[in-house]
């Protein structure tokens, strides 16, 4: 599904990215762990197409396309959905109101028919017990005045509205207590298939508790420095970063 | 074609029609009017060394042949098309600055709604409400003045609640250029309410040039919630003046949605001449092309307790000129004043400008005032959000400019008037 070969990027002057491969297949959910300033969400922001971050060097394939040649946009409509480590505010837009449109340009991308109204508020309803996240809200102006929990249980919302085939999550844990991490990772889970993936990109081993990884990986200086199963977590967790920064180890 | 004049004798030729118009008016409605005209001759059309224009230059269409008199053709099915039908209310129709009852339509009595010509009027109501805009130095505004001979009278009885909204339709339609005095004077006495909304169109390709003047006497507790509409419009200079005079205890709540024309000056006077009033102006300007939008506002606090609240925002997009300034007075009477106001744009081009002016003058010591204005660009980050989730760049432009042009529609209560103003806004955005 994805297919990261050697991909490098650099924003303002500074490289950040320096060499990065990793393949991902239908069903399986990553863990992109490692230290601030590794270069994780710099990977997630790179995938997802922010503009700040220039790619020097290297490939990105997605389901088959030259992902770094899409606009934002497109690659949402192929199926690449970004959980903001910070979802911004947008006083004056609602949820409901933005995401219509984005369904339905999605839909318009695929060659589907527009959905109506009626089914687009059946399908709030459905995918918001889902994330237990208060329709209210919804309505609401984008994130304005929501709590950290209700942020990124609205970003799972979204992600469970747009159905991805690929879900980064960027330290969608950082700042949760460990009721919403839990109603945030139950979200996750329920909308996992086997037909697509996920990267959770994490400082914490504690999310992996709940997103059950099959693979984690380690980025320390812009590069993939150890692959594993979700026990190195664990080592992590009890270790520290610091055996990873020294290259003597294992 | 007698009235059809170059810029050259453009002073002279308004003379000439004020005096024929002058013809049948009475004896103190001319002293006005002539006191005024000398006024206007003296300081001249305004330039752009007049520290109040200095962004704002009429001087190039000022050269065109303009007709002066209100003559015109106007049929009822072309005027139709310029009636919005989703405001259903009281409407009263102004072409060429003359009111015209066969066109109107008024579903209130008139032992709450009065409507009329100043020349039916006595005396003293005409030096009451008229004279004290001759003590104003402003050029434009005297030469309003000089013609107010055929100015339109609204006038709310004590106590009574006008129950329908008023739609106050400024048309200008002819087949020339036309230069035109629109002046209205709206009474609302003792405890009296009324919505009022004006909306300023044209018909037909000629260049129409309005110079308005709109009158707001509020008594003790009167409401009056005002609207001044100018759809997008081409060719269509205009200088407008809305000047509100509070008694104690009244509340005016005006808006101003400005979404086009070629070079538009709004000017917004509040005059807090009593205590506990409360006043509340807000403002939505959107630019395109070469279109120069500039709103001028004063707000003079002379007495105690009273709350002015100002917002203005804008989007301005291609070569278009925004222009705000805003002046708060708080004079030393005026304790207890809360004043606050705030001027935000949004430039959508790398070639339009906005010109803002915040200016405060306070010699109260006991007041809470602040002032602010912002001119930015659309951020990335929201951009950047809606469209990884999907939205095309220009669909989330769209959205984000919407919302944040929504703070000043949502303040409009008239609900039908805020439906039109969301399509109208809307379409003024996609043709950007």
């Amino acid at each position: 599904m994805l297919k990261i070969n050697n991909l490098h990027a650099k924003v303002e002057s500074k490289d950040i990215l320096k060499g990065i491969n990793l393949e991902v297949n239908p069903g399986e959910v990553h863990a992109i762990m490692g230290p601030n300033g590794s270069g994780k969400s710099t990977l997630a922001s790179v995938l997802a197409g922010r503009a700040d971050y220039e790619v020097t060097e290297g490939s990105v394939e997605f389901m088959g396309k030259e992902l770094l040649e899409m606009s934002p946009e497109d690659r949402a409509r192929e199926g690449i959905f970004l959980a903001f480590q910070y979802p911004v505010e947008i006083p004056g837009v609602s949820t409901t109101n933005f995401l219509k449109t984005a369904l339905n340009e999605v839909r318009k991308y695929r060659g589907q028919d527009p959905i109506d109204a009626v089914s687009f508020l059946n399908l709030v309803k459905e995918k918001s017990k889902l994330v237990e996240i208060d329709p209210s809200l919804l309505k609401r102006s984008l994130n304005e005045g929501f709590s950290g929990g209700e942020k990124k249980r609205n970003e799972v919302f979204q992600m469970a509205m747009l159905e991805p085939k690929l879900a980064l999550l960027d330290e969608t844990d950082s700042g949760l207590d460990i009721d919403a991490l839990r109603i945030v990772a139950n979200g996750v889970n329920k909308l996992k298939n086997k037909d697509n993936a996920v990267i959770v990109v994490t400082h914490y081993q504690r999310l992996l508790d709940y997103i059950v990884p099959d693979f984690v990986h380690v980025l320390y200086n812009g590069k993939i420095v150890k692959s594993g199963t979700k026990e190195l977590a664990l080592e992590l967790e009890e270790k520290g970063y610091d055996w990873i920064k020294n290259p003597v180890s294992a | 074609m007698e009235s059809l004049v170059g810029n050259i004798d453009l002073k002279e030729s308004l003379k000439q029609h004020l005096e024929q118009q002058l013809s049948n008016a009475s004896s103190y409605l001319k002293e006005i009017s002539i006191n005024s005209f000398d006024k206007f001759e003296k300081l001249g059309f305004p330039t752009i060394k007049n520290e109040d224009w200095k962004y704002t230059n009429f001087s190039t269409v000022l050269k065109n042949n303009f007709q002066l008199s209100n003559e015109n053709s106007l049929t009822y099915e072309q005027l139709s098309k310029l009636l919005f039908s989703k405001l259903q209310g009281n409407i009263l129709v102004v072409v060429n600055g003359i009111y015209r009852p066969e066109f109107s339509t008024i579903l209130e009595k008139e032992n709450t709604l009065q409507v009329r010509k100043i020349n039916n009027l006595s005396k003293e109501f005409i030096e009451q409400h008229l004279s004290k805009t001759l003590a104003v130095s402003d050029a434009m505004t005297s030469l309003n003045t000089a013609f107010a001979s055929q100015a339109l009278i609204l006038q709310i009885p004590k106590g009574k609640v006008v129950e329908h909204p008023v739609y106050l339709y400024f048309i200008a339609s002819s087949d020339s250029n036309i230069f035109f005095h629109p002046r209205t004077i709206v009474v609302a006495e003792e405890n009296s309410q009324i919505k009022l909304a004006e909306i300023h169109q044209k018909q037909g390709n000629h260049i129409s040039f309005s110079n308005a003047f709109t009158d707001i006497y509020l008594d003790k507790d009167a409401n009056v919630e005002y609207y001044k509409i100018q759809p997008d419009q081409e060719e269509h200079y205009h200088v407008g003046t809305t000047q509100v005079v509070h008694k104690e205890k009244s509340c005016f709540c005006g808006t101003t949605i400005t979404l086009g024309g070629t070079i538009v000056r709004n000017n917004m006077n509040l005059i807090l001449n009593s205590n506990h009033c409360d006043s509340t102006i807000n403002g939505l300007y959107v630019g395109n092309n070469n279109q120069h939008i500039d709103n001028h506002s004063l707000v003079d606090h002379a007495m105690p307790n009273c709350l002015s609240n100002e917002l203005y925002k804008g989007v301005l997009n291609g070569k278009s000129t925004g222009v705000f300034n805003g002046k708060i007075f708080v004079r030393q009477d005026a304790q207890k004043t809360n004043a606050f106001q705030s001027n935000k744009t949004i430039l959508l081009s790398k070639d339009a400008t906005m010109n803002t002016k915040p200016q405060l003058e306070i010699f109260a010591d006991d007041v809470k005032c602040s002032h602010g204005a912002t001119i930015g660009q659309l951020d990335d980050e929201p951009m950047f959000y809606l469209r990884s989730r999907g939205l095309s760049e220009s669909s989330a432009r769209m959205m984000l400019v919407s919302a944040f042009a929504q703070d000043i529609i949502e303040h409009i209560k008239l609900e039908p008037l805020k439906e039109l103003m969301v399509t109208m806004l809307e379409e003024t955005l996609i043709q950007n």
